[in-house]
Order: C-alpha cells, then sequence, then structure tokens
C-alpha cells in the first residue's frame, strides 16, 4: 500500500499534457514539432510510472493495490475508487507501453493537424488507464464510455477514405451495448445500494436477475470484443484507422470487453455465467473457425489481421469462462500477449503502408528482396501470432485450450483447429506479401526500415520473446487474482439452492 | 383579504419588483425609442440579477401568499433561480443577435421580461387560477416574441402557429381546469388534495378527465409528443435569440409547473396519471429521435433535439417519487445550460453578415475555426450522453429513477433512443471535423456570446468533478413538493424511498 497516489497520477498526467500541447502556439511546423515531443515525453512518463507501479506490485496479494478512494457523489454509493490487482495490472502496463509507440509510428505518418492527433491519443489513454483501473463500476462507465469519443475522432478525422462509415459504426455499435450495460448497472445499483465493484462482487443478486444483468453486460463486453456475431464493426474501424489507431484499437480496446467479464460478468453473475458458458463456448468456436476461414481470404491485410483479432479474442472467452486457473490464466495471457502481436502486425502493415499507400495484398510480394530487415520482423509477429512455442502467442492459445479440455472436450477439439487456420492464413499472407515473384516495380523500390521503425519494433520483439519463455512473470502475478475470483465463483455455485433448476428468466414490470 | 400588507406579501417580492421596474422600462423604452434598446437589454439583466438575488432572502420552509395562491419553497426557489439563468443567458445572447438582424426594439427585452414574470408565477403557482394566469402571461409574450421578425414570412408563420395552437392547448387546460372545479368544488392545490381521496365513482371519472386535459395542455407547453407539432415550425422560424429562449427557459417553467400539478394535489392518483407521462416520454423519446435523423437545418434539428430531451426528462416524472422529480429538474438544468452553449455556436454561423441555418454550413469548421469546432463537438457530445461531460449525468439519474421504480422497459427504451439520437449529433460532428472545409465564417466579436460558450462548455467537461452538488439541491428541492407535507399528520403518503432519503 502506498499513499501515494500512483494511479490517478498515470490517469491524468496525460491530461497534463494535453494542457501543454493546447497551449502551443507558432507556426505550423513548430506546432506540430512540439506537439509530438510534449506527448511522446507524456506517454513515455507515464510508462515509467507505470513500470514503477509493476515493481511495487505485491505479487503473491490477491486483494487490490495503490487503492485510492475519495468522496464523489456523497452518500450515494458512487465512489472515485481505484485500485489494480493481478488482472487489471497488466492491461495498464500494456495500454502505458502502447502509447508511446503509437505516438512513434505516428511521426511521420500524420502530417495534418497533428497537435489535435497527439490530443486524442493522450486523452485516449487517460481513459484506458481509468478503465482498468476504477473500482466503482460508475468510475467505470464513465472511462469505457469515454473512449469513444477520442477513438471516433482518429477514426474520421485521420482515417481512410471510407472513414465516416467506419466511425459512425465503430460509435453507434459500442454505444448500443453500453448503455444496456448502464441500464443493468443502474439495476445493480438499485438493488444492492453501491457502485463500488468490490461490495457487487460480494452481493449476488437472484439467479433471475443475474440472467438479464448478464445478457445486458454481455451486450456491451461481447461487441467491444469482439464476439461473433458483434464483430462486424472491428474489420472496418481497422481498416479505416491510421495505423496508430489500430494499434490501439488491437493492441487495448479489444481488451477492455475481456476485462468487463472478468471484473464484472464473471464475479458478478456466477450463476448467469454457468447457465450461459456453453453459449459464450459455441460463438468462440464459431468465432474462431469462421472468422479464420474469412481471413484467409482477404486481400486487404489489415482487414486480415482485424479477422485474425476476432479469432483469437475467440480463444480469449474461451478461457475466460472454462472456470478452471489455466483457462482463465491463457485467457488473460492471450489477451496481453495479442495487444503486443495483433498492435506490432498492425505496425508491420503501417510500415509498407506508409511506403506504397496501399493494404491491397496483391500490390506486394517479393519484398524481402528490398527489405530483409522487414521481412524478419514481419516474420518474428507472424510466428507469433500463430502460436510458435517460445513466443507469447503460444503460452496463451495453449493455456485456453489447456482449460477448454477440461471444461468441454469438444468445444476445445473444435478450437484447437483454429490454431492450424491460423497458421495456415497468416503464413499465406507472408507468403504473399513478403516472397513470391516482384509483381510491382514500386514495391520492389521500398527502403528497408529505418531507424526510427526498428525502435519501435525491437521492445516489442523483446517483449514477446521474453513472455514466451518467460510467461511466469505475468502469470504468477495474475495467479491470486484468478484463483480467488475461481474459488469465489465455485463457491457462489455451490451456495446457490441446490441444483440449478433453469427457469425462464422473467423481471416483473410495473409501470 | 386580510394583511395584505406588503410585508405580509414578502414571498412575491421579487415578482413585484420585477413588475414594478418591468414597467418603468416600458415607460422609458417608450419615450427613448429603439436606440436605448441596448441599455435597455443590460437594466434587463440587472432586473432578472437582482430578482434571483432577493431569493436568497427568504426563508426554505414553504411560505403561502395571495389567499395560497402562491407558494414559495425550495421547489420554487430552485426552479426561478434556474428560469433566471436561462433568461440570463438569453438576454446575454438577444442583445447583439438583434442588432445584426437589425430587430432592435425595444419591446424584445419587455416582452422577455413579461415572459419571465410569468415563468416566476407559474414556478409558484399553488392554485389552478393563478396557474392559468401565469401560464398566459408568459404565453401571449412568447407568441409576440415568436413573430418578432414581423416582415419575415417565417416568423409570421411561426408566431401564428404558436398562438393558434398554443390557444388551443390554453382553451384545454381551461376545460380541464373547469371540469376539475366543477367535480371537486375547488381550484386550490391543498384543496384538491383534501378532496382528492374522496372522490369515489363518476367524479374520480370527471375529475381524472379535468387532469388529463390539464395535462395535454401542459404536454404542449413542454413540447412532448404528440403535442409537439408547432416545435420544429416555431424553432426554425422565429429569430435565434428568441429560439435560444424557447428552448431553455419556458420548458424549466413548464415543468415545474407540471411536477408541481402532478406531485401536489395529484400525489395520490399517481397510478392514473403516470401512465399518461410514460406514453408521453416514450413517444417524444422515439419521435425526437427518429424524425431528427432526417433533418437537414440546424434548428429544426435542435426542436427534434429538443422533444427528446424532454422524453428523457419526462421519464423521471414518470416515476412519481421525489428523486425522479429531482432527476427530471437535474436534467432539464443540465439541458439548459447545453442547449445555451449550443445556440451560441449557432449564433456563431454567419458568413458576410447573414445568418446561416444548414447543418452543411458548418462543413469544415474544424479547419476554418478549430476551437469553434471542438467546443461544438464537446457540447454534442454531451447532449448525446457520453461520459465523461454533463449530459451524460442528466441522463444516468433519470434512468436511475426509472429503474429504481421498476419501470425496466422504459430505461431500456430510453437507452436505445439516445443511441439513436447519438447518431444526428454526430452527424455534426462529422460535418464539422471530417467534411470538407467552407469559406470561413464572419469574425466573432460578440463577448457575450463568446462567454456564454465557454461557460456552457466549462460546465459540460469540469461538471464531472462535482456533479453532486446540482442533484443534492434538485432532491432537496422537489422534497417539498408534496402538497400533503404541508401538514405533517398526513405525511404518510409517501413510500419507503422517501423515507429513506429524509433521513439523509
Amino acid at each position: 500500500m502506498v499513499d501515494f497516489p500512483l494511479l490517478s497520477l498515470m490517469t491524468y498526467l496525460p491530461l497534463v499534457g494535453v494542457f501543454f500541447i493546447a497551449m502551443i502556439q507558432g507556426d505550423d511546423v513548430v506546432k506540430a514539432r512540439n506537439a509530438k515531443y510534449a506527448a511522446l515525453y507524456t506517454s513515455l512518463f507515464v510508462f515509467l510510472l507505470s513500470l514503477l507501479m509493476l515493481s511495487r506490485f505485491e505479487p503473491g496479494n490477491p486483494d487490490f493495490q495503490f487503492v485510492e478512494k475519495a468522496d464523489w457523489f456523497g452518500n450515494l454509493g458512487i465512489s472515485y475508487h481505484m485500485g489494480v490487482d493481478g488482472i487489471s495490472l497488466f492491461f495498464i502496463v500494456l495500454s502505458a507501453f502502447l502509447l508511446p509507440i503509437c505516438i512513434l509510428t505516428s511521426w511521420r505518418s500524420i502530417t495534418s493537424r497533428v497537435k489535435e492527433y497527439m490530443i486524442a491519443f493522450l486523452v485516449l489513454e487517460t481513459f484506458m488507464i481509468g478503465t482498468f483501473s476504477a473500482l466503482d463500476a460508475m468510475l467505470f462507465y464513465v472511462f469505457f464510455e469515454g473512449v469513444l469519443i477520442p477513438m471516433f475522432l482518429i477514426i474520421g478525422v485521420w482515417g481512410g477514405p471510407r472513414r465516416v462509415y467506419s466511425s459512425f459504426k465503430f460509435f453507434l455499435y459500442t454505444l448500443l451495448g453500453s448503455v444496456l450495460m448502464l441500464v443493468a448497472l443502474l439495476t445493480l445499483y438499485t438493488q444492492v445500494g453501491t457502485m463500488d465493484i468490490l461490495e457487487l462482487m460480494e452481493n449476488p443478486v437472484a439467479r433471475n436477475l443475474q440472467i438479464w444483468l448478464f445478457l445486458a453486460f454481455f451486450a456491451s463486453f461481447a461487441v467491444k470484443m469482439p464476439m461473433w456475431p458483434v464483430h462486424t464493426w472491428l474489420p472496418d474501424a481497422h481498416v479505416e484507422a491510421p495505423t496508430a489507431g489500430s494499434v490501439i484499437l488491437a493492441g487495448v480496446l479489444l481488451k477492455m470487453g475481456g476485462y468487463g467479464f472478468l471484473r464484472f460478468s464473471i464475479p458478478m453473475f456466477p450463476e448467469a455465467t454457468e447457465f450461459f458458458t456453453p453459449m459464450i463456448f459455441w460463438l468462440s468456436v464459431v468465432a474462431i473457425i469462421y472468422t479464420s476461414l474469412i481471413a484467409l481470404v482477404q486481400e486487404d491485410m489489415k482487414k486480415l489481421i482485424a479477422y485474425s483479432s476476432v479469432a483469437h479474442m475467440g480463444f480469449v472467452t474461451l478461457g475466460l469462462f472454462t472456470a478452471t486457473v489455466e483457462g482463465m490464466q491463457g485467457g488473460i495471457f492471450q489477451m496481453i500477449s495479442h495487444g503486443l502481436i495483433s498492435a506490432a502486425l498492425f505496425l508491420c502493415v503501417g510500415v509498407i503502408y506508409d511506403r506504397l499507400h496501399t493494404r491491397d495484398i496483391s500490390q506486394y510480394g517479393g519484398i524481402v528482396r528490398n527489405m530483409p530487415r522487414y521481412a524478419t520482423i514481419f516474420m518474428i509477429f507472424m510466428l507469433a501470432s500463430v502460436g510458435l512455442p517460445g513466443t507469447s502467442g503460444f503460452v496463451g492459445e495453449f493455456l485456453a485450450l489447456l482449460g477448454a479440455f477440461q471444461a468441454n472436450t469438444a468445444v476445445a477439439a473444435f478450437a484447437a483447429t483454429g490454431v492450424i487456420l491460423g497458421a495456415a492464413y497468416m503464413l499465406y499472407l507472408y507468403r504473399r506479401v513478403v516472397f513470391g515473384p516482384v509483381t510491382n516495380n514500386e514495391a520492389a523500390a521500398m527502403p528497408d526500415v529505418d531507424y526510427r521503425e526498428m525502435m519501435i519494433f525491437i521492445p516489442i520483439i523483446a517483449l514477446v520473446i521474453w513472455l514466451g519463455v518467460q510467461p511466469g512473470y505475468v502469470l504468477e502475478r495474475t495467479e491470486p487474482a484468478v484463483k480467488q475470483i475461481i474459488s469465489n465463483y465455485n463457491a457462489a455455485l455451490v451456495n446457490a439452492s441446490g441444483p440449478a433448476e433453469i427457469t425462464s428468466p422473467v423481471i416483473e414490470e410495473d409501470f | 383579504m386580510t394583511g395584505l400588507t406588503f410585508v405580509s406579501l414578502y414571498p412575491v417580492w421579487p415578482e413585484l419588483f420585477m413588475v414594478i421596474s418591468t414597467l418603468m422600462l416600458l415607460v422609458i423604452g417608450v419615450i427613448k425609442g429603439n436606440e436605448f434598446t441596448s441599455l435597455l437589454f443590460k437594466l434587463c439583466f440587472g432586473v432578472v440579477a437582482i430578482s434571483a438575488i432577493m431569493m436568497f432572502g427568504v426563508p426554505t420552509e414553504k411560505i403561502y401568499a395571495l389567499n395560497d395562491m402562491f407558494v414559495l419553497g425550495r421547489f420554487a426557489m430552485f426552479s426561478k433561480l434556474a428560469i433566471a439563468v436561462a433568461v440570463g443567458i438569453s438576454l446575454i445572447l438577444s442583445s447583439r443577435y438583434l442588432r445584426e438582424e437589425a430587430l432592435n426594439r425595444f419591446e424584445y427585452p419587455i416582452l422577455m421580461m413579461f415572459a419571465t414574470l410569468g415563468m416566476f408565477m407559474m414556478v409558484s403557482a399553488s392554485h389552478l387560477l393563478s396557474f392559468y394566469i401565469a401560464l398566459e402571461l408568459q404565453s401571449l409574450s412568447l407568441y409576440v416574441l415568436a413573430a418578432f421578425r414581423r416582415r419575415s414570412v417565417t416568423s409570421s408563420e411561426a408566431g401564428l402557429k404558436y398562438f393558434i395552437l398554443g390557444a388551443l392547448s390554453s382553451g384545454l387546460i381551461l376545460f380541464g381546469i373547469s371540469l376539475i372545479y366543477g367535480f371537486t368544488g375547488v381550484l386550490g392545490y391543498s384543496d384538491i388534495a383534501s378532496v382528492v381521496p374522496g372522490l369515489e365513482g363518476d367524479r374520480l371519472t370527471g375529475f381524472l378527465f379535468g387532469v388529463m386535459f390539464v395535462l395535454s395542455g401542459l404536454a404542449f407547453k413542454v413540447s412532448a409528443v404528440p403535442f409537439h407539432m408547432w416545435t420544429p415550425d416555431v424553432y426554425e422560424g422565429a429569430p435565434t435569440s428568441v429560439t435560444a429562449f424557447f428552448a431553455m427557459a419556458p420548458k424549466l417553467a413548464a415543468f415545474a409547473m407540471l411536477i408541481r400539478f402532478l406531485g401536489g394535489p395529484l400525489e395520490n392518483l399517481a397510478d392514473q396519471w403516470q401512465v399518461v407521462i410514460i406514453f408521453l416520454s416514450v413517444m417524444s423519446m422515439a419521435w425526437g429521435a427518429f424524425a431528427g435523423l432526417a433533418q437537414t437545418r440546424i434548428k429544426r434539428l435542435l426542436a427534434y433535439s429538443s422533444i427528446s430531451n424532454v422524453g428523457f426528462a419526462l421519464i423521471g416524472v414518470a416515476a412519481a417519487t421525489a428523486e425522479g422529480y429531482a432527476a427530471a429538474m437535474f436534467y432539464m438544468v443540465i439541458y439548459m445550460i447545453t442547449t445555451a452553449g449550443i445556440f451560441a455556436f449557432v449564433m456563431f454561423m454567419r458568413r458576410d453578415g447573414r445568418a446561416l441555418k444548414e447543418i452543411s454550413d458548418l462543413s469544415g469548421l474544424s479547419k476554418t475555426h478549430p476551437l469553434m469546432a471542438y467546443g461544438f463537438a464537446v457540447l454534442m457530445f454531451s447532449i448525446s450522453g457520453i461520459p465523461p461531460l454533463a449530459g451524460f449525468f442528466g441522463k444516468f439519474f433519470v434512468f436511475e429513477v426509472a429503474v429504481a421504480e421498476g419501470m425496466y422497459a422504459l430505461a431500456v427504451f430510453g437507452v436505445l433512443t439516445s443511441v439513436v439520437a447519438a447518431f444526428y449529433y454526430l452527424r455534426i460532428i462529422k460535418v464539422m471535423f471530417f467534411d470538407e472545409e467552407e469559406d470561413a465564417f464572419d469574425q466573432p466579436h460578440s463577448i457575450g456570446r463568446k462567454s456564454v460558450a465557454v461557460l456552457a462548455l466549462a460546465f459540460s467537461v469540469l461538471f464531472i468533478l462535482s456533479p453532486l452538488k446540482l442533484l443534492e439541491t434538485a432532491r432537496q428541492a422537489t422534497q417539498v413538493v408534496y402538497v400533503s407535507q404541508d401538514t405533517p399528520s398526513t405525511s404518510d403518503g409517501g413510500n419507503a424511498y422517501e423515507l429513506e432519503n429524509t433521513s439523509r
């Protein structure tokens, strides 16, 4: 326990950066350069703070640490409550890690309205870190929803040709899911009388109500995740977003869905979770197989990676809902690992997109000749995405499948085919882009990755491999929290009166 | 008529001060003519400010005056202060606009003052006669204001439409009042409250008919669907400063009146009128959201936006608890301030000395006037209810009372329509940020307009830091709506929710 409000500092420091960037004056070139540096330094400082938090985190402690609590709504049961446990810890670090990378990768590719762009990303960072550290449901919702504003602008202002359609689709899809969650949160609030997440976890509501509330939360998190069949906003958003937008979208925003399942759905609605687990298993399997097949036929690189994200998120939901230590650990690890790998894959696409301004796979080919360093980097991430042992991708998928085998063999067997399909579409992509005959002279003339780009990739490569060979660092920190969730979950199921009688969920509605 | 001395009238002092000074200003205006209008605006602002300050002097418990026709308590004070803020903002926004549009006539601020006086009386009415007179004082001033641009066809049309439909609604209200009087024999709120429990059979039916007529008339005043038909035309036709005024003040007053009427004498008939309010709310939310999608003109869009927002606020009224009324008033105050900012931005939309009407005129605003575009965008996000902006908290507490009262379907319907409505707010942002730029607007000079915009923005962004203050004030205010609480022995009419709240 520290007295120093580390979490609040990390959350609001980017806003201080925003303030300074907003103050910057001068002609466009000076303004852009200063804004970039200000944003970079701010985000780097936040990252350093997140490392500090990581080092001071007590691994064996399942409780929340760095807790801050302040008055917000008086005695209405809504307070400013922040804290981290093993689950949220790495998501915060991941957010803080990816943000400087986003800024660096936009260094040259963003030329218009640089100041506003940097402000949008820093605001986004505030909301992301806030989402993962909020321990009050109202506070969580504020951050969770607030993310929409900067992301909408990032896609809409700096995006590609169909950016308007994509940004609207992103915004409205996510908002629709979230407002249903809001009603569910309000229901919980009126039932339990508090918005404090810890107290909500300790006071489960009646089974019938749980089922409805679970569905409402599911509407929000499944869209955010995204799960099949509500994933269709994701390919559009990814394709149109600027590279850094895709990185944040794939790296952090999708994880909010999984985090929500861990923080709300499973601990607060254990009986409903048990009731819906088969449905989620099969939705995950469909997501894994179906979107992998779709990824196989994509002609657009970003779309392919977007669909692969949906498939990988399928492993996450599969793992989380097995309610086994392995599965849940795998789900969390897969989220962190996917956050790094898919972010890096989008960066890889960004590198060649910056040079040729097309994402069409057929425009590339044989670029291994002129871009050997790029080919190596891309290969590492491609293999990591496939789940090559020794990279972080393997650990997550393996653990998730291990958990799934304990829970439901048939589901696990189907899900395992997704690994093969994953290898198929990624290798096929790699072959078409990097190897093969040279079809486009401009592609053959592209310069290799430069120093700045190497600086972006090297830390991610190091992390992906380090997590692949040394997953224990993460797993030992998430384990206490995961075990606690599972033991509470099982205890709640045992407490639930007798054998689970499935009744049709009915809420009395009286006006 | 006993004790009608100056001292015994002290609850009415702000209104008395207002009426005397407005009449004096009218005389000044008549003598000095139109070139004196700017100063008149400032003086009117001063009068409103002083009236508002005078209200702080009165004790917080309820006091009656003018033979129980007039009541002053926390609720009236809260509503009047909110109205005073709205009127003050409207005066600031109007002054320059009239000069720009060559409408600079002294009647304008005077009419606004009379409308304000009417609104103050509306809020404090505790008798159906004072209720009606106050409403008419307000409405007649507003009809004239709507048609203030005499030479313009649309403005005259707006005034005429507003007048005809408004007269119809006044007729409905009057007919309703006569039915109420006929079936109960009383008109005072506390008298009605004491008669209502004894009503049975045909007398109850007749009484409820009267109530429904009054409710229809009030629904017209707050522009709830299906009594909203005048809103888009009046919003579009009236001068923008008048539209801004319409969107802010009269709705607040009408809401306060509605709450006082439903929560006061009709408290125990909640199961009868709740259905009506729910119907109005659902229809307004749906129509406001879907019809707004098709609009291309900014003021028409804002008309539909106001309809949908009234629908949200009505959810709070439908809950029929003190918390619900508080949530509705809380919502309306937040909506009022956000709207003030939005209209300030709409008034900035001028090119070559002419006001612009189309949403597409905002095209590429983020390149030509970045600050304006970002400010406008923040207000749009706020009014569509996206946290962490103020509009979200308004919606949050309205939905909270709906859920607390078990009206899940209404809450779900509300949030779904808020997503639909978000589409047209987003479209404005899209036009400003994603579309190609057009010619720049005229350089904004008005300090008043700028300060309104900045204050509304600051309110929207910083509201999250201390949202409790306004909510608590609203909740304290609505505690005293109930007439039955005036005599403590009968205060068991409330429910558990209310008891819990008084203990806080």
